[in-house]
């Protein structure tokens, strides 16, 4: 498969994001985030459940407008962009959401077929066999003609995935693409990540709260915490902060743990 | 006082104002995307079958039970002062100008907008709208154009099959039930009826399915949280969009009356 254009940079970043706001109601949810992806290189976003983490990702392709900040994707600041001027960045840009959003009244092959079919292909035969590549992408041949409702929750993720990589994008964000599935199929999702990037050079964007599929595909892990990236290094760097709250999150200890466990 | 009262009259005046705003600016984004982009002919041929195909029987039974129940009413009236066969001429006018546009957007916006509204809703909590954006793809092209131009057609062709079958069933009940004769019954219908009451009619058939469609969309594009925002979007829906029905035809007779004036001159 040939991939897209080699996208215009920011100081070689293919999305950087400048003290990003945004408040939803009266929750300040993002409190000025600056974050910067290199072309081809993965970056996990955590973060507690509720922090943000899918607002800030749906930021990244102009889903969500902020309140103040600056978002350059592919050279270019998305704020402020209307919805059609949009449509260039999101042909670069897939994404895959939290609960696969997959459209409930088409079959999986329609699903998937989507984008191309929006992007004006017509050639059936041509579509059903790029569908049918990427279904085994993502592990999922011979399931075309099902519908949404009748998959369990991997595997609605999995075709989310498919839909987001069928045009080939230069970059893909995935939202939780593990939570709620099982070990194995986490495992395999996992590795279709790193595969992705390295077949197709991709530029990924994981947000996850599994810390175990944040060492496995990371690059660089950015930790999200109460509206600020409060620590961004490497997966080998995370594991040997000290910093108290990292520590917290990475053993999974809530605040009303006792002290002296916390000191250990 | 006079600041107090200004004060709990304006927030509600400037919500009214702004949704107003949202409504036009929809049905404006919609026509620009009529005019420049490509037609998604699948989509418009489901919705034409969706609104234009699937509505006639509600249709149908409604201008003919209308007109049935409306001759039978104008007869036990006019018969009592000699005039019985004047009927079909109170009734075919009353159908063609108020009854049918009128009761047939009613009836539409109950089966076909609630449905808009309720789909584009669900899609809406269930993020496959933003899905739509994230594939480049623009909502309104895709939800709302098909949609609309589907009502644009239909509801005037809805509203003529309706006032036709009005027609009929006051006929049949006027010759069968209630002994009129049908030769002069048919002569004064045809002479006090006019063309221009038939081009009222669906005139306005054209108005209520722009604000019925509109309404719905805007409704369904704007809904938040969950089962329970759908289920509120829908009713809000069909009661707002019914409302712009009955309150903009008291203003589009008065217009319309200008230039196709009621009755024989
Ligand atoms: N569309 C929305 N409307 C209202 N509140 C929202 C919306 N999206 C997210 N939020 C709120 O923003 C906060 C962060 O949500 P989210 O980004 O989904 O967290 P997570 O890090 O688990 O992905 C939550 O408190 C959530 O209630
Ligand atoms: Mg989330």
């Amino acid at each position: 498969m040939p991939i897209n254009d080699q996208p215009v940079t920011l100081n070689g970043a293919m999305i950087a994001v400048r003290d990003l706001r945004k408040a939803i109601g009266d929750e300040q949810i993002l409190r000025g985030v600056d974050l910067d992806v290199a072309v081809g290189e993965t970056l996990v976003i955590i973060g507690r459940s509720g922090g943000g983490k899918s607002v800030l990702l749906k930021h990244l392709i102009g889903l969500m407008q902020p309140d103040a900040g600056e978002i350059w994707v592919s050279g270019k600041n998305i704020i402020g962009m209307s919805e059609r001027q949009l449509t260039n960045i999101r042909q670069k840009v897939g994404i895959l959401f939290q609960s696969g959003a997959l459209f409930d009244s088409m079959t999986v092959e329609e699903n998937i077929a989507f984008p191309l079919r929006e992007a004006g292909m017509h050639d059936v035969r041509a579509m059903r066999a790029r569908v049918n590549e990427v279904l085994e992408v993502v592990e999922l041949q011979g399931e075309n003609a099902k519908m949404p409702e009748s998959l369990s929750g991997g595997m609605r993720k999995r075709v989310g995935l498919a839909r987001a990589i069928i045009r080939q994008p230069s970059c893909v964000l995935y939202d939780e693409p593990t939570s709620g599935l099982d070990p194995v199929v986490s495992d395999s999702i996992n590795h279709l990540i790193r595969r992705l990037q390295e077949r197709f050079q991709m530029t990924s964007v994981v947000v996850t709260h599994d810390m175990k599929s944040a060492m496995q595909v990371g690059d660089r892990i950015a930790y999200l915490h109460e509206g600020r990236i409060y620590f961004d290094g490497t997966p080998a760097e995370l594991q040997q902060c000290d910093d108290p709250i990292i520590q917290d999150f990475l053993l999974g200890r809530s605040e009303a743990a006792p002290h002296q466990d916390r000191a250990g | 006082m006079i600041a107090r009262f200004f004060i709990a009259i304006g927030a509600p005046l400037v919500a009214f104002v702004r949704y107003l705003g949202e409504v036009v600016l929809l049905a404006g984004d919609t026509f620009r995307s009529v005019f420049t982009r490509r037609l998604r002919w699948r989509l418009f041929l489901e919705q034409i079958v969706e609104i234009g195909l699937l509505s006639q029987l509600v249709v149908i039974v409604t201008g003919g039970f209308t007109g049935a129940v409306f001759a039978a009413q104008t007869y036990f009236q006019f018969n009592k002062i000699g005039m019985g066969s004047a009927t079909g001429a109170v009734v075919s006018v009353a159908i063609c100008r108020e009854l049918a546009p009128v009761l047939s957007a009613l009836m539409v916006s109950g089966r076909v907008g609630a449905a808009m509204s309720a789909e584009i809703g669900t899609m809406k909590v269930t993020e496959q709208i933003d899905a739509l954006r994230a594939l480049a793809v623009y909502p309104i092209d895709y939800l709302v154009v098909p949609r609309a131009l589907a009502m644009m057609i239909s509801m005037p062709l809805l509203v003529a099959e309706c006032i036709g079958f009005g027609i009929i069933a006051s006929y049949l009940v006027a010759i069968v039930l209630l002994d009129i004769n049908g030769t002069y019954y048919v002569a004064n219908m045809v002479r006090w009826t006019l063309l221009r009451d038939l081009i009222m009619g669906v005139s306005k058939a054209f108005v209520f399915g722009l604000l019925i469609v509109f309404i719905c969309c805007h409704k369904g594009l704007t809904t938040r949280e969950g089962a329970v925002g759908v289920g509120r979007a829908t009713t809000e829906a069909v009661v707002v969009s019914s409302l712009a029905v009955l309150i903009s035809n008291f203003f589009l007779t008065m217009a319309l009356n200008i230039v196709y004036p009621a009755g024989y001159q």
